[in-house]
C-alpha cells in the first residue's frame, strides 16, 4: 500500500520517531545557553512547534495509509529492548500530540520570560521530555517501554508543575500529583503484571495472545481503570487536577489538560479493546457511571471556581467524565455483540478527545496571556479585557463557545455523536441496564447545559463588563507568537467542527482496529454526517453556519438599506442611582451563586456571616471539595498511624537492630526445620 | 421536485418571520382580555419593531462589538431554527443539516449570546439577567433535550420532520411517556420564553426581570431585532410543541402547492388556540420568587425524565 509512496512517507514509525528524537535534542540544546530568552525560549521553542506539526502530518499520514509498523530499538536494558508499533489507534492520538504541541510551544516560543521560576533553557529541556515521553507512551508496545515512558511523563510533568517551585503552594500541587500519579503507575503495573498471564512475557503481543480467565481479565480491567482514572482525573481520584493545573505555567496546563489527559484514554483503549481484547458488557458499567459521576461533579464545581485556571481545571475534569461515558458506552455495546453502536459511541470519544485537545489548550492559553497582561488569575479582578486584549478575546470566545457545545464549533459534535449512541441504548438485550443507560443522556444532557452556564461565567467575567481593578487599564494584548499559537488552535477547533465527515473517516481505522466495525459514511457528500445507517439522522455544520451566516448578512444589509446606520454613544442607564460601578457588576462568585444553591450538597461551605452589630461587616465563604474530608483526610490518617505503629520498631539503638536480625534469624531457622 | 422543497423552505421561514410578531400581539391581547383590560392592537408588536427601527441607536460607552453583533446572531439563529422545525411542511433541505439536537445547539448558541451580551456593558442589572437566564437555561435546555430524545427514542430518529410525521401516522392513543414530555415541554416553553411564572415579559421592575433584564442597554435597530428574536423564540417554541404533540395538518411528502396552503390556517388555529392558552397560563398563575425557578424547571426536566423512563419500561409503542 505504501510501496508507491516516496520515502520518507513510507516509514512513518521511523518519520515519528525521528522527530521524536528531535525534541529531545531540541530539549537538550536549551541547556546550551540556559539563561537566554531569546534562545532558549524564543528559538527552541518554536522549533519544537515544526516539529509538532510534522509529527502531526506523519502520524496523519500512517493513520491515512492504514499501516501498521513495528519496529525493536535496543535501547534500555540489555535484554529488554524497547518494542514500538505504530497502528491506527497511536497514530491518533499522536496527532492529538503533534497538533496540539505546536499551537502550545508556538504560544511559549512568545510567553516565558525572565520572571518565570525556572531557567528558560531547563524549562525548554522539561518541556521537550514531557512531549518525548508521551509520544513514547503511544508508541509503545510493551509494558517496560510504556512505563518508562509514563513515568518520564509524571516526573518531567512534576517539574513543569512545580516551575515555580518556591511558592509553598506549588510545591505541594506538585506532591500531590507526583502522589497520585504514582498510585495510578502502581495499579497500572498490576494490570500488566496481570495482562502477561503467566507467560512472563511483557511485550504487548505476548498480552493479546495470553488466555486470561474472566475473573482475572476483570481485575485486569479494574486495576487500569484506577491506574488510568487517577491519571485522567476520574472522581474521587481527580483531586490533583485542580491543584497542579493552576500552579503550571499556562503552556504546560495546556499541555496537561489537552493532551496528557488524553494519554489515559489512549491507555484504557488500549487495554480493554486491544489486549484484553473481549471485553465482557458489565465492564463498561464502571467508566460509565464513574464517566457520568464525574462530568456531573466537575461541571458543578467548574461553575463556582472563582480561579480561571482553576475553573478550567474542573472543566477538563468534566469532559475527562464525558469521555469515560463514551468508552463505557462503546465497552457495553461491544460486549453485547453490537459492533457498530460500540464504533459509534467509540467516535463520539475518540471525537472529543481530539475536540477537547484543542478547545481547553486553547482556553488555558487564553488564561496565560491574560495571566501576564494582569497578574490576576482571580476572576473577582478581571473585567473588560476585551478592549484591551481584542485579539486573545476574539480567539478565547472560539475556544469559550466550542467548550460550551454549542453549534456550529467542534465541542457539538462530540457532543451530538454521544447522544446518538445513547439513542440506542434501550436496544441493549440486558434488562435493567437497558432502562437506566437512557437515562445517562439526562446527565450528558444536563453536563452540556452547565458547561454552557461555566462558559458565560468564564468568558462574561473576565473579557466582558467593566474591568473591576483600575490597574487593568494597563493590561495590553498578547504578542505575534503567542497569537499565532492561539491561532492555530482556535482554527484547529474550527475544522474540526466544520469537517466531521472527513474527520469520522479518518477515525475508521481506529474503529474497525479496536471493535472490528466503522461508523459508515454515504460516499457521496463531502459535507453531510450521518451516521446512523437506516436512520433519518444527519448533521451538516457547514451548512448550519452558511445559512446563519446569510441571514445574518442579509439581515445587516436590509438593515442598512432601509434604515440608517446612527449610532450614538451614551452613558450606561444607571437606573437613576447616578454611577454605574464597576462593583455592581457580578463577580464570579455571585455568578455561581444559583449553582451553589441548587447543587448545595456537592459542596462543603464554610460561611462567615457578619453579625448586626459589626462595624465594617464582611461576609466570607469557602467552598471545599467534599472528597477531601470523606475520603482523603481518612486516607492520609490511616497511613500515618500505620506509620506511627511502625515506628515502634524503629528505637534507634544498634542492639535492638541487632536483635531484630537476630529473631529473624531464629524464625527462619525454624521454618526451614520444620519443613 | 427539489425546487418545491426549497419552495417550501422559504415559505417556511416567510412565514415565521412574519407571524411570530402577531402570535406575540394575540397572546397579549388574550392576556388583556382576560385580565378584563382594554387591549392593545394584534398588530402592536409590528408598529413596536417599525418604531424602534426608526430610531438612532444609543449605545453604552464602553459597549464592545460584541454587544452590536449579538442582536444579528440571536436573530440569525432564531430564524435558521425555524427554517428546521416543520411548522407547514415536512419537507425542509436544512433540516438534513440539522436535527432536533442540533436544534436545542441552535438555542443554546442564542442563549449564550444574549448572556454575553447582557454581561458585556457591565451593569448591575446585566449580569444579574444573564446569571438568571443561564440559570433558567441550564435547567431548561437538558428538560427540552430529554423531550426531544423521547420523541426520538419512540420514532428512532432526531429528524424532527420524521418524528413528526411518525408521531401523526401513529395511532390517535396518547401514548404515556408522550403525556409526562408534554408537561414538561409546556413548562419549558414558558420559562425560555421568558413568561410568568418563570419571568414577567411585561414587568417594567429591574429586580424581578431576567430577558428584560439583559436587553436594557438595547436600543433602536438592536433591540428591534432582539424582540423580533424573542418573538421567534416563542414562535419556534410553539411549532416544535405542534410537531411533537399535535403533528397533524403538516404538509407531508409530496403534497403540491394546495397541500401548503391547506396547512396555514391549520397551523393558524393551531396558534390562535396555543396563543389563548398560554395567555389563561399566565392570567391564573403567579410569578415565582426567582430562588424558586429552579424548583419550577427541575420539575421539567424530572418529567421528562420520567417520560423517558416511561418509555423505556412500556417498550415503547
Amino acid at each position: 500500500m505504501t510501496a508507491s509512496l516516496p520515502p520518507p512517507f513510507a516509514d512513518p514509525l521511523t518519520d515519528c520517531l525521528v522527530l521524536v528524537a528531535a525534541w529531545l535534542v531540541i530539549g537538550v540544546a536549551g541547556l546550551a545557553a540556559p539563561r537566554s530568552v531569546r534562545y532558549a525560549g524564543r528559538a527552541l521553542f518554536a522549533l519544537g512547534a515544526l516539529v509538532g506539526i510534522a509529527l502531526a502530518a506523519a502520524a496523519a499520514l500512517s493513520l491515512l495509509g492504514g499501516v501498521t509498523q513495528t519496529r525493536i530499538l535496543p535501547i534500555g536494558l540489555p535484554d529488554l529492548p524497547f518494542h514500538l508499533r505504530l497502528d491506527a489507534l497511536s497514530s491518533v492520538f499522536l496527532v492529538l500530540l503533534g497538533a496540539s504541541a505546536a499551537g502550545v510551544s508556538l504560544f511559549s516560543a512568545g510567553y516565558f520570560r525572565e520572571s518565570d521560576g525556572m531557567a528558560p533553557g531547563l524549562l525548554c529541556l522539561q518541556y521537550h521530555l514531557f512531549l518525548a515521553s508521551m509520544a513514547l507512551v503511544l508508541l509503545a508496545d510493551d509494558a517496560y517501554a510504556f512505563m518508562v515512558g509514563w513515568e518520564l511523563m509524571a516526573l518531567s510533568s512534576y517539574f513543569l508543575v512545580t516551575t515555580q517551585h518556591r511558592i509553598p503552594e506549588i510545591r505541594s500541587a506538585g506532591f500531590l500529583y507526583l502522589v497520585m500519579a504514582h498510585v495510578g503507575a502502581l495499579a497500572i503495573l498490576l494490570a500488566f503484571g496481570i495482562l502477561q498471564g503467566g507467560s512472563w512475557q511483557f511485550t504487548f503481543d505476548a498480552m493479546r495472545a495470553a488466555h486470561l480467565s474472566h475473573a482475572w481479565a476483570a481485575a485486569a480491567f479494574l486495576l487500569a481503570m484506577l491506574g488510568f482514572g487517577a491519571k485522567a482525573g476520574l472522581v474521587p481520584l481527580h483531586v490533583w487536577l485542580p491543584e497542579a493545573h493552576p500552579a503550571a505555567p499556562s503552556p504546560v496546563s495546556a499541555l496537561l489538560s489537552g493532551v496528557m489527559l488524553k494519554t489515559a484514554v489512549y491507555g484504557m483503549l488500549r487495554v480493554t479493546f486491544d489486549l484484553l481484547g473481549h471485553p465482557a458488557w458489565w465492564w463498561g458499567l464502571v467508566p460509565l457511571a464513574a464517566g457520568l459521576l464525574t462530568a456531573l461533579y466537575g461541571v458543578v464545581f467548574a461553575a463556582v471556581q472563582t480561579d480561571m485556571k482553576r475553573l478550567l481545571a474542573y472543566s477538563s475534569i468534566e469532559n475527562v467524565g464525558l469521555l469515560f461515558t463514551g468508552f463505557g458506552l462503546s465497552v457495553v455495546f461491544f460486549g453485547v455483540g453490537m459492533p457498530a453502536l460500540a464504533a459509534l459511541a467509540l467516535l463520539a470519544t475518540l471525537y472529543h478527545s481530539l475536540s477537547h485537545a484543542a478547545m481547553k489548550s486553547l482556553l488555558f492559553l487564553g488564561t496565560g496571556s491574560v495571566l501576564h497582561a494582569t497578574g490576576q488569575r482571580n476572576l473577582g479582578r478581571l473585567g473588560g479585557l476585551i478592549h484591551r486584549m481584542p485579539w486573545v478575546a476574539a480567539l478565547t470566545l472560539v475556544g469559550a463557545l466550542a467548550l460550551a457545545g454549542l453549534p456550529p464549533l467542534n465541542g457539538f459534535v462530540s457532543e451530538w455523536l454521544l447522544l446518538q449512541s445513547f439513542l440506542f441504548a434501550d436496544r441493549i438485550p440486558r434488562s435493567f441496564v437497558n432502562l437506566l443507560i437512557p437515562l445517562g443522556a439526562a446527565v450528558v444532557a444536563l453536563c452540556a447545559a452547565l458547561a454552557g452556564y461555566v462558559m458565560v461565567k468564564f468568558y462574561g467575567v473576565i473579557f466582558l463588563g467593566q474591568p473591576r481593578e483600575s490597574s487593568l487599564a494597563q493590561a495590553h494584548d498578547c504578542g505575534l507568537l503567542e497569537r499565532l499559537g492561539l491561532g492555530w488552535l482556535a482554527l484547529l477547533c474550527l475544522a474540526l467542527g466544520l469537517a466531521p465527515v472527513q474527520v469520522v473517516s479518518a477515525l475508521a481505522p481506529v474503529t474497525r482496529q479496536l471493535v472490528g466495525s466503522a461508523v459508515p459514511q454515504p460516499a457521496a457528500s463531502w459535507w453531510l454526517l450521518a451516521p446512523v445507517p437506516g436512520r433519518a439522522v444527519s448533521y451538516a455544520p457547514l451548512v448550519l453556519l452558511l445559512a446563519g451566516a446569510a441571514v445574518i448578512l442579509l439581515t445587516m444589509l436590509l438593515v442598512r438599506l432601509f434604515y440608517h446606520r446612527r449610532v450614538r454613544r451614551a452613558r450606561p442607564w444607571d437606573c437613576g442611582f447616578g454611577e454605574v460601578t464597576p462593583r455592581m457588576q457580578d463577580t464570579a462568585e455571585g455568578f455561581g451563586q444559583p449553582i451553589r444553591n441548587i447543587f448545595q450538597s456537592f459542596f462543603a461551605i464554610e460561611r462567615e456571616l457578619p453579625t448586626p452589630f459589626d462595624a465594617a461587616p464582611r461576609y466570607r465563604i469557602a467552598i471545599s471539595d467534599r472528597m477531601w474530608r470523606g475520603l482523603y483526610q481518612p486516607i492520609s490518617g490511616w497511613v500515618r498511624r500505620l506509620a506511627d505503629a511502625a515506628a515502634i520498631l524503629q528505637r534507634g539503638r544498634i542492639a535492638t537492630y541487632l536483635l531484630y536480625g537476630f529473631a529473624t534469624l531464629v524464625v527462619l531457622l525454624a521454618v526451614v526445620l520444620a519443613t | 421536485m427539489r425546487p418545491a422543497a426549497y419552495i417550501s423552505q422559504s415559505l417556511e421561514i416567510a412565514v415565521a418571520l412574519a407571524a411570530a410578531p402577531l402570535f406575540l400581539g394575540w397572546v397579549n391581547q388574550c392576556r388583556a382580555w382576560l385580565a378584563n383590560r382594554s387591549a392593545p392592537s394584534v398588530l402592536l408588536p409590528y408598529r413596536n419593531i417599525r418604531k424602534l427601527f426608526h430610531k438612532d441607536a444609543v449605545l453604552a460607552e464602553n459597549a464592545s462589538a460584541l454587544f452590536r453583533i449579538a442582536p444579528y446572531v440571536v436573530f440569525g439563529t432564531m430564524v435558521v431554527a425555524a427554517g428546521i422545525i416543520p411548522s407547514l411542511s415536512g419537507r425542509l433541505p436544512l433540516v438534513a443539516a440539522a436535527d432536533a439536537i442540533a436544534l436545542v445547539g441552535l438555542f443554546g448558541t442564542a442563549r449564550v449570546f444574549l448572556s454575553l451580551a447582557a454581561m458585556d456593558v457591565g451593569t448591575a442589572f446585566g449580569t444579574l439577567g444573564a446569571r438568571r437566564e443561564m440559570m433558567v437555561g441550564f435547567l431548561a435546555e437538558p428538560a427540552l433535550l430529554m423531550v426531544i430524545f423521547v420523541a426520538s427514542l419512540i420514532s428512532a430518529t432526531t429528524a424532527l420532520p420524521a418524528i413528526s410525521a411518525h408521531l401523526a401516522g401513529a395511532r390517535l392513543v396518547i401514548d404515556p411517556s408522550l403525556a409526562f414530555t408534554a408537561v414538561a415541554f409546556t413548562l419549558v416553553l414558558l420559562a425560555e420564553n421568558a413568561r410568568i411564572p418563570v419571568d414577567n415579559p411585561a414587568t417594567h421592575l429591574e429586580l424581578t426581570m431576567i430577558h428584560e433584564a439583559m436587553l436594557l442597554e438595547y436600543s433602536a435597530r438592536h433591540l428591534a431585532l432582539m424582540e423580533w428574536a424573542a418573538a421567534l423564540r416563542l414562535f419556534n417554541y410553539a411549532c416544535i410543541g405542534f410537531a411533537l404533540f399535535v403533528p397533524w395538518g403538516i404538509a407531508a411528502g409530496n403534497v403540491g402547492p394546495l397541500g401548503l396552503t391547506l396547512a396555514i390556517p391549520i397551523l393558524a388555529l393551531k396558534l390562535a388556540v396555543a396563543g389563548a392558552g398560554l395567555a389563561l397560563i399566565e392570567t391564573l398563575s403567579a410569578k415565582l420568587r426567582i430562588m424558586r425557578a429552579p424548583e419550577f424547571l427541575a420539575t421539567a426536566f424530572l418529567f421528562a425524565v420520567l417520560g423517558l423512563l416511561v418509555h423505556v419500561l412500556l417498550g415503547g409503542p
